[in-house]
C-alpha cells in the first residue's frame, strides 16, 4: 500500500510516496493556497498513511489526515535512509536554513536553525539572482566563473539587496557579486555547523543543495566530506514518507 | 469595564483610546492561552480574576493607599529590595513590561535594537497606557544591564526616578558597595514616604516578604511532581501576579492553591501526560502578559516545570536571615539576600551554572530551554558557557532567542517540536 510524505515548504511542497520500495516524486510551488496545492499533488491516489513536514504542516495534517512531524526528524531520517553513514545534515531551505548532527543510528543529537529572517537561505539567493536579472537555477553557474573575489558585508536580505544594487553601480562583475553572495551564505552555514559541532560525512539538503557552488564552498569552510542527494529537495518529504511506513 | 475604571484612569491620565486597545487586545488572548487549558486548578480562580480586571482592583488599592497618604514605588527588578519599601509604609509594585502592544511607541524614542522589555516598559509610560506607572510615586530602577540604565534617564524626563546601583562582581568591595546602595534606599524612601525604617518595621516587612517567598517555594516544590499538578503556563502566571499584588494576600492564595496542589500530587493527578517531556526554562526574565514560550511549549505537548529566572526561582529561593544586631544588621542580612541573586550581569556568574544543573535535576526535567530575549547581551552570551556545561552534563539544551513579536513562532514551533521529539526518542 502507498504511504506518503508531504513536505510543505515556505516555497514549494514536495510530496514522496512509497508503495512498497516504488518511490515517486513529486515538486510544486506553495503559493497562497498550500493545502488546495497539496490536494492537486495527490490528486485521486489514495494512500494508507500519510506524514507531514514542513512550514505548513499544522495547517495541512489536520485537513489531510496526516501526522506532522518537524523538518529537522524529516530531513534526519530521509539522509539517513540515503547514506546510511552519515552524522550530519545541512539544509537550506526556502526560508530557513538547519544542521543537524546524527549519531550513528541516525537519531538528532543536536541541531541549530535560523531564526525570524531570511539571512542565508534560498530566498535570500531568489532575491539577488532578480536583483543580478539571473534565473536562481543558474546563479550557481555564473558564481564559479567569477575572476574576481570581492566581499560582501551584510547577509541580511533587505541589506544584501541594496549592496549588490551599488556594487552593480561600481561596475562590478556579475559573477564576482554572485560568488560574495554564495561566499556570505557559505560563511553564515559554516558557523551554524560549528556550533552545531559537526564532523563526518554530511548530507547537503534543501532547494539551495542544486546550486554547485554553494555546496562546494560550503564543503571546502568546514573541511568535510559532503555528499549531495540526486534529489536534495525531495529528502524531507522522503523522510516523511518512510516514517509512514514505518508505521504502517 | 466598570465606569468607576475608566473614571480612575481619567484621573491617572491615561490614555483612553490606547488603553482600551490594550485591554482589549488582552482578553481573547487570555482566553485562549489560559482558560482554554483544561483540569486547570481551581485556585487559579483568583488569578484569573486578577487578570481579568487587570488595571481595576488593584489599581484602586493603590489609589486609596496613596489618598490616605501612602506612598506607591514601582519597581522592575528582583533586586531592589522591596522589605524596606514595605517597611517605610510604601506599597511597591513590580512592573509589567512584556507585551509587544507598547513596544511601537518606545521605537519613536528608543533604538529598535534594543531587548523587547525595556521597550515595553518605556513604552508603556510614553503612551500612558499603564495605570500602575501612572499611580506610582517613584520608580526604582536598577543597573543589571546598560539598555535599561540609558532608558531609565529618560524615563526620568516624565515621572521621578532612582537608580540603584548593582555591583557587577561579588568581592568585598562590591558586596560593601551594595550595602551602601541599600542604606541609601533607605534614606531615598525615608525621605519619599515621611516614615522612619526601624528595626521593627524591617522586621516585620522582611516577614511578609519570606513568607511570600516560601509559599513560592511551596509552589514550585510542588512542580517536581510526575505527573506535574500545575502546568507551567499558570505557575508562571502566580509569579508574575506575585510582583505586584498585595505581599499578604498573594502568600494566603498562592498556599490556598498549594494545599488543593498537595491533593492533587497526593492523588497522583496532573495536568499533562505522565511522558509529557518536562522542561526546565533558564534566562532572561518573562514580564506579564509575555507568556509566549510557556504557550507554544506545552501546545506542543510538553509541560514546563521550572523557571531558573528572575520571574521564577530568582524571585524567591533565598528568604533574607533574621538580622541579629538592630537595623543595621537587618540591613546587612537584607543586603546580603539580594547579592545571592544570580543574574547574569555579575562576572563570573558560575553559580547560575550549577543553579541550572541542580534544577534540572531536582525538578526531575528532561531538558532545558535557554531563553534570551533579543538585544540582552548578558544573557545571549552567558548561554554558551550553560550550553556547554549542559552538554558536559549530558543534559540536551536549546537555545531560543526571541521577543514579544508573533513573527517567529512557525520558526519557534518547528525547533521546540524537533526539540521535543528527540526528548522523547
Amino acid at each position: 500500500m502507498i504511504c506518503a510524505g508531504l513536505d510543505v515548504g515556505s516555497r514549494t511542497i514536495k510530496l514522496v510516496t512509497l508503495d512498497g520500495n516504488d518511490l515517486k516524486s513529486q515538486v510544486a510551488a506553495t503559493g497562497a493556497n498550500p493545502l488546495k496545492r497539496c490536494r492537486e499533488l495527490i490528486g485521486d491516489n489514495g494512500y494508507r498513511r500519510l506524514v507531514v513536514t514542513g512550514y505548513g504542516r499544522h495547517l495541512v495534517a489536520p485537513a489531510l489526515g496526516g501526522e506532522a512531524i518537524s523538518e529537522i526528524k524529516a530531513f534526519a531520517l530521509g539522509s539517513h535512509h540515503l547514506f546510511p553513514g552519515c552524522r550530519a545534515v545541512i539544509d537550506i531551505g526556502g526560508q530557513d536554513c538547519k544542521v543537524i548532527r546524527l549519531s550513528a543510528d541516525g537519531t538528532v543529537q543536536k541541531f541549530e536553525m535560523n531564526d525570524r529572517c531570511a539571512a542565508g537561505t534560498g530566498r535570500f539567493l531568489e532575491v539577488t539572482a532578480a536583483t543580478l536579472e539571473v534565473p536562481v537555477g543558474s546563479l550557481g553557474n555564473l558564481a564559479l566563473g567569477a575572476t574576481r573575489q570581492i566581499t560582501l558585508n551584510s547577509l541580511c536580505t533587505v541589506f544584501a539587496e541594496s549592496e549588490v544594487v551599488s556594487l552593480i553601480g561600481r561596475g562590478e562583475e556579475t559573477a564576482a557579486i554572485a560568488l560574495a553572495l554564495h561566499e556570505a551564505i557559505a560563511v553564515r552555514i559554516a558557523a551554524m555547523s560549528k556550533r552545531v559541532n559537526i564532523a563526518g560525512k554530511t548530507v547537503f539538503a534543501g532547494g539551495a543543495a542544486l546550486n554547485r557552488c554553494l555546496g562546494r564552498l560550503i564543503a571546502e569552510k568546514l573541511a568535510i566530506e559532503m555528499v549531495i542527494p540526486d534529489s536534495p529537495q525531495t529528502v524531507g518529504a522522503l523522510g516523511a514518507a518512510l516514517l509512514a511506513r514505518e508505521g504502517d | 469595564m466598570t465606569t468607576d475604571n475608566v473614571t480612575m484612569w481619567r484621573e491617572l491620565d491615561i490614555d483612553l483610546k490606547s488603553h482600551d486597545r490594550l485591554l482589549g487586545a488582552l482578553g481573547p488572548i487570555y482566553q485562549q492561552i489560559y482558560l482554554s487549558q483544561r483540569n486547570r486548578p481551581e485556585g487559579m480562580g483568583f488569578f484569573d480574576f486578577v487578570v481579568g480586571d487587570i488595571h481595576g482592583i488593584r489599581v484602586r488599592e493603590l489609589r486609596e493607599h496613596a489618598k490616605n497618604g501612602g506612598k506607591v514605588v514601582a519597581t522592575y527588578c528582583v533586586f531592589v529590595p522591596e522589605e524596606l519599601v514595605w517597611a517605610a509604609g510604601a506599597i511597591p509594585v513590580g512592573l509589567c513590561a512584556g507585551t509587544q502592544f507598547s513596544v511601537p511607541i518606545a521605537e519613536e524614542v528608543l533604538p529598535r535594537n534594543t531587548c523587547a522589555l525595556i521597550k515595553s516598559s518605556f513604552g508603556f509610560k510614553l503612551g500612558k497606557i499603564c495605570p500602575y506607572v501612572q499611580a506610582s510615586h517613584l520608580i526604582v530602577g536598577e543597573t543589571t544591564c546598560d539598555g535599561k540604565k540609558k532608558m531609565f534617564e529618560m524615563l526620568g524626563q516624565y515621572q521621578p526616578v532612582y537608580v540603584m546601583e548593582v555591583p557587577n562582581k561579588k568581592t568585598a568591595a562590591s558586596r560593601q558597595l551594595w550595602l551602601e546602595e541599600v542604606r541609601a534606599f533607605k534614606g531615598v524612601l525615608e525621605k519619599l514616604t515621611q516614615n522612619e525604617i526601624t528595626a521593627e518595621n524591617l522586621s516585620a516587612a522582611t516577614q511578609l516578604t519570606n513568607q511570600r517567598r516560601r509559599a513560592l517555594k511551596r509552589l514550585y516544590d510542588l512542580r517536581k511532581a510526575r505527573p506535574v499538578p500545575i502546568s507551567g503556563k499558570d505557575a508562571l502566571l502566580v509569579t508574575q501576579v506575585s510582583f505586584y499584588d498585595d505581599a499578604g494576600r498573594c502568600t494566603r492564595q498562592v498556599s490556598a492553591l498549594c494545599d488543593e496542589l498537595d491533593k492533587r500530587v497526593a492523588k497522583g493527578e496532573g495536568v499533562a501526560l505522565e511522558d509529557a517531556p518536562r522542561i526546565l526554562i533558564s534566562g532572561s526574565p518573562m514580564a506579564i502578559p509575555n507568556w509566549k514560550l510557556h504557550h507554544l511549549l506545552e501546545t506542543a505537548g510538553a509541560v514546563v516545570v521550572c523557571e531558573e529566572s528572575c520571574t521564577g526561582t530568582r524571585h524567591f529561593s533565598d528568604l533574607v536571615a533574621p538580622g541579629s544586631d538592630g537595623l543595621d544588621g537587618a540591613l546587612n542580612t537584607i543586603a546580603e539576600r539580594y547579592m545571592n541573586i544570580h543574574c547574569a550581569c555579575f562576572t563570573p556568574n558560575n553559580e547560575r551554572l550549577d543553579d541550572i544543573v541542580n534544577l534540572t535535576k531536582e525538578y526531575r526535567a528532561d531538558g532545558v530551554i535557554h531563553y534570551n530575549l533579543q538585544f540582552c547581551h548578558t544573557y545571549a552570551n552567558e548561554a554558551v558557557r550553560v550550553e556547554k556545561r549542559l552538554e558536559e552534563e549530558g543534559i540536551p539544551l536549546l537555545r531560543i532567542e526571541t521577543d514579544y513579536g508573533d513573527e517567529d513562532t512557525g520558526q519557534l514551533k518547528t525547533r521546540i517540536e524537533a526539540f521535543l521529539e528527540m526528548l522523547r526518542k
